[in-house]
């Protein structure tokens, strides 16, 4: 458990960058909430063969970084994590789809090959894009934009409770877990003793939601959510959201890659 | 003001499965004072705290907080007139900032954006977390946490203060902290305690409970003086006034 442990402390790391101080993290969160969105809609909409016109898109999650101030090899550590479910899904591309697609002297590339690179390089732009977009906004501040643009409340207030009591409930696991271990001697967890334990978990959540429901009505709750309404959307948002917009548009029509490749070789003779 | 008086009469609760947790109750606590309900675990401390705010409705008796009888109708006001601080502040503090969590009650009773703030800010001030106010609570020490918990319930400006066990799980030095705090405070207070040193020094008068009935109430220290009535609860001298297991000295 103590890896959960871990990860939990890390993912803690991720919402503390979020408090930076930079024009990134200034911006109004629905700015780039949209912004990652058109970004992830555009990269997923490739052909299944696309690898070339994806690498421009790189620019995006490397100039949010550099201008967010977060830390490279952290965010890089995140992705990684990640990497495996992408591999495991593209895994059988180059067995089943065996045709030669790019031939580059004796050596031909298959379909499978490709099609496998296009999956791994998508992940890492979406997930990325994901976790750099919690790393400057925060999740409180990407739920509060999502029910801003039309997430309906109680999601947003689901996910923001989530967020809030994930860190106690695993707690709470990772103590029983180890409660469960000091009285194991090495005994690996049997069905019935998972299931008790799971039980226990599921009970004592459900007495803690009655508790944080009492506190609620002692401070006066009655089914409406306020927040701080703080949120302004301006000039920089504008220019943010559809700056990027179009970049990722143009990028997505026109294979800037492709392009600049060309136009090398046109002047080299 | 009758504002801060607490009258419960013959007040008697059974829970849905037969356990029978008060079983006739009856006390008054005028403006000002600061009381401690004491007693044994399962001696129905918790029980009695949540009628106090309309968590539970009673079997048969009656409630009565101002003037006012506590009813359906009413129970929106005495919850803000009744500030109720649970023991585990994480059942408290459900927002995602400190900012946001003391703003909640406040912005539930409609106060202006302006108001809010300073509500805040004041309430804040007062606990001496005003630096706490951007951070997530699960980044707060067990004593933060308190105070915020406090916090939240003081910038709805209550005339009344229930606390659940405020000095659990404190270190000494927290509690200590929170105790001059809370002597600071004009409210009516209310406390239920193990703490009974906390007792002594906060509380003026002392109710002890006793499997579901008021065994005892008076001032504090004429019922701690009462050695036998405290075995028979389950219960025992606060220890400053016990004699000194070191030196030999009486109490």
């Amino acid at each position: 458990m103590a890896s959960i442990d871990g990860a939990l402390l890390d993912f803690k790391r991720l919402d503390r960058l979020a408090t930076g101080d930079t024009p990134i993290h200034h911006l109004d969160p629905r700015a780039k909430v949209l912004a990652t969105l058109v970004f992830i809609v555009t990269v997923v909409s490739f052909g299944k063969y696309e690898v070339t016109a994806l690498v421009p898109f790189f620019l995006f999650p490397v100039v949010m970084i550099a201008l967010g101030n977060l830390p490279v090899s952290y965010i890089i550590k995140k992705i990684a994590l990640l990497c495996p479910f992408a591999l495991v899904v593209g895994m059988f591309n180059p067995i089943f789809d065996r045709e030669v697609l790019v031939q580059i002297g004796s050596l031909g590339i298959t379909g499978g090959w490709i099609s496998f690179a296009s999956i791994v390089m998508r992940s890492i732009l979406t997930v990325g894009a994901a976790i750099v977009l919690v790393g400057v906004t925060g999740f409180p501040g990407v739920c509060l934009a999502l029910e801003r643009i039309g997430m309906p409340r109680v999601f947003a207030v689901q996910l923001l409770f989530l967020y809030r009591y994930i860190f106690v409930l695993t707690d709470e696991g990772s103590r029983m877990e180890r409660a469960r271990k000091l009285r194991a001697f090495g005994k690996k967890m049997e069905p019935g003793i998972f299931s008790s334990l799971v039980g226990h978990l599921l009970l004592r959540t459900w007495q803690r939601a009655e508790r944080i429901h009492m506190a609620m009505l002692a401070r006066g709750f009655t089914g409406e959510f306020h927040t701080r309404q703080n949120m302004r959307f301006g000039g920089k948002e504008m220019l943010f959201l559809f700056g990027w917009s179009t970049l990722f548009i143009i990028m997505r029509f026109l294979n800037l890659s492709q392009l600049v490749g060309s136009l090398v070789t046109g002047i080299l003779p | 003001m009758s504002h801060h008086i607490v009258e419960v009469r013959n007040l008697r609760h059974v829970y849905p499965d037969g356990t029978i947790a008060l079983r006739d109750i009856s006390f008054r606590i005028t403006h000002g004072e600061s009381v401690a309900i004491i007693g044994a675990n399962g001696a129905g401390k918790s029980t009695l705290l949540l009628h106090l705010n309309g968590f539970l409705s009673p079997t048969a008796g009656e409630i009565r907080i101002g003037d006012y009888p506590l009813t359906k109708a009413t129970l929106p006001d005495i919850r803000r007139t009744v500030g109720m601080v649970f023991q585990d502040p994480d059942d408290q503090l459900f927002m995602p900032t400190v900012y946001d969590d003391v703003a909640f009650g406040p912005l539930n009773l409609g106060f202006p954006g302006t108001e809010v703030e300073q509500r805040v800010k004041d309430a804040l001030e007062k606990v001496g977390a005003g630096h706490l106010q951007d951070k997530p609570p699960y980044n707060l020490s067990g004593g933060e946490k308190k105070r915020v918990a406090i916090a939240t319930v003081l910038s709805m400006s209550p005339d009344i203060l229930v606390m659940d066990e405020p000095t659990d799980g404190l270190d000494p030095y927290a509690r200590r902290r929170l105790m001059s705090l809370l002597r600071d405070f004009s409210h009516t207070k209310i406390f239920t305690s193990h703490d009974l040193d906390m007792v002594l020094e906060l509380c003026s008068r002392v109710i002890i409970l006793h499997e579901g009935e008021v065994k005892a109430d008076g001032p504090a220290l004429e019922i701690f003086r009462n050695e036998e009535l405290l075995a028979r609860c389950r219960l025992e001298k606060p220890l400053s006034m016990q004699g000194c297991p070191v030196c030999g000295g009486k109490g």
